[in-house]
């Protein structure tokens, strides 16, 4: 009488042979322990985590269920979402017959920890656990190279560890800094990613040691899941007027978690305001819209959900159909099922672009 | 219409669910203090299992500061993005006006009368001692 919710493999009119860009792994501390030296690993066993914020042992804010995971999502056997690589598989890769995924794990990471060479540590650790637990063992995931941004050198350094290898498909930061990403501090990771042929992939999240707002911090859940969009407006404001893309032509920034709706109206916005204050910043050489359209790429997921459809559309049109990639953010509670979340509209073209084309062809996946 | 034997009764305690198939259909049977509901199993936002979301009741307010909290045990909400529904209904609490997921008759029968007929897609022994949860779709 009890029976599987979905049929082991769900039918696809066309295959498409999906990339989900935002796949969450758990990496678990005892996994680091190999790779941490005995006195970074006594230095955590004292010390924990000390990341940028004040509530040093639990989120800034609380979330809307435990883990903030799909409630079904929780393995069969035992352990937190996102630490069974069976259970993935089956209840992702395979259920939606996936070609490739791209891994953005998460605390513990030791990104944004207060002690600089710590955080070197853990992030190199980080990188390891990745290959060792997850990408050798499954060839369709993919690893993020972890940087502990707050230490640029060692930041450049870990991406040139890692330049080369086929497993790792990007670099990988999160929204929130000390300082705003375009400033020079942060210019040395750049500069590595670029060398290393590898695009910059921008999470929401972190700890910045800032408010979440221009006027400190807001009362609930909610407000921090809006504030995604406008902390990843900054972003791309900041890394455009510091004139990071006249500096480094190549460099590939992709933001992820965010949506993307908002995108073209800070395309306006930035483009009304570089037309009359362009000596203020005479090193931005084109429209702000110019090194968008150039320079970054957007996740689906949270995937925008307008009443009417065609609104959706029309931004990613103006985004460009050739720089949206499909992301799920399994195994969080804003979870986007692959077959249901991209507006009917699209014609298969689109589709197969946003799906899969656009991803392997930035990650160079084959 | 046929009327289909899912499971006995013993099998969904009072606050208990259980997933059944019906003509091919997910379909998830609650117990409410006694009283059994069925809803699709499927949400209509986008597509997770209600079966493996919390039962939850209502949160309701008048204004910042007061919250009322009713009807507990008789609302579930969706594992993945958290909408509500209305087990006796199927009626969303999100998106009231335009989303439910649909909701089946449901009975109880005793397993003597079953034998009878004209009763489908029975996958397990009837036994006429038991009572038996059986969901019209």
């Amino acid at each position: 009488m009890n029976m599987e919710v979905r049929q082991p493999l769900r039918a696809q009119k066309t295959r498409y042979g999906i990339v989900d860009c935002d796949i969450h792994p758990k990496l678990l501390i005892e996994d680091f322990r190999p790779h941490l030296s005995n006195q970074w690993w006594a230095h955590l066993q004292t010390y924990g985590l000390r990341p940028r914020h004040g509530f040093a042992k639990t989120y800034p804010m609380p979330k809307i269920t435990p883990q903030a995971a799909r409630r079904d999502a929780w393995p069969p056997t035992g352990g937190l979402p996102g630490t069974d690589l069976d259970f993935l598989r089956q209840q992702l890769l395979d259920l939606y017959d996936m070609d490739f995924g791209i891994m953005n794990p998460l605390s513990p990471t030791g990104q944004g920890d207060q002690n600089g060479e710590f955080s070197a540590a853990m992030s190199y650790a980080a990188n390891e656990v990745q290959l060792e637990v997850w990408a050798r063992r499954e060839k369709r995931l993919k690893a993020s190279v972890v940087v502990p941004y707050e230490n640029p050198e060692a930041s450049a350094a870990e991406i040139r560890r890692r330049a080369g290898n086929k497993d790792f498909a990007q670099v990988f930061m999160l929204s929130r800094t000390a300082e705003a990403h375009g400033r020079r501090r942060y210019w040395p990771i750049y500069q590595a990613a670029v060398e290393a042929g590898l695009p910059v992939g921008i999470h929401v999240f972190g700890y910045a040691g800032w408010p979440l707002t221009n006027s400190g911090w807001p009362s609930f859940y909610i407000e921090e899941m809006t504030e995604h969009a406008t902390g990843q407006q900054a972003v791309v404001a900041s890394m455009i007027f510091e004139g990071l893309f006249e500096q480094f032509r190549d460099l590939k920034v992709v933001l992820i978690e965010s949506g993307f709706g908002w995108l073209p109206a800070l395309g306006w916005r930035l483009d009304k305001h570089w037309e009359r204050m362009r000596d203020e910043v005479p090193h931005v050489k084109r429209p702000p819209s110019e090194y968008i359209r150039e320079h970054f790429w957007v996740s689906t997921q949270p995937m925008e959900e307008a009443e009417e459809p065609e609104h959706v559309i029309d931004a990613m049109r103006w985004i460009g159909f050739d720089r949206i990639l499909f992301a799920s953010d399994y195994p969080h509670w804003d979870f986007d099922d692959p077959f249901l979340a991209l507006p009917p509209s699209l014609t298969e073209e689109q589709r197969a672009m946003i799906y899969a084309g656009n991803a392997k062809k930035l990650y160079g996946l084959a | 219409m046929a009327r289909h034997v899912v499971a006995p009764v013993a099998d969904i305690p009072p606050g208990g669910r259980k997933l059944v198939a019906v003509n091919g259909r997910a379909v998830v049977v609650f117990n409410l203090a006694g009283e059994f509901f069925a809803l699709n199993n499927r949400c209509p936002h986008r597509g997770g299992s209600l079966c493996h979301g919390k039962l939850t009741g209502l949160v309701q307010s008048s204004e910042p500061g007061e919250y009322r909290y009713s009807r507990k045990g008789e609302i579930i909400r969706c594992p993945w993005h958290s909408w509500e529904f209305d087990i006796r209904t199927g009626q969303s609490w999100c998106d009231p006006g335009k989303v439910r997921t649909r909701r089946y008759e449901v009975s109880v029968e005793a397993g003597a009368r079953l034998v009878e007929g004209p009763y489908k897609a029975e996958t397990f022994p009837v036994s006429v001692e038991n009572d038996y949860v059986v969901v019209e779709a």
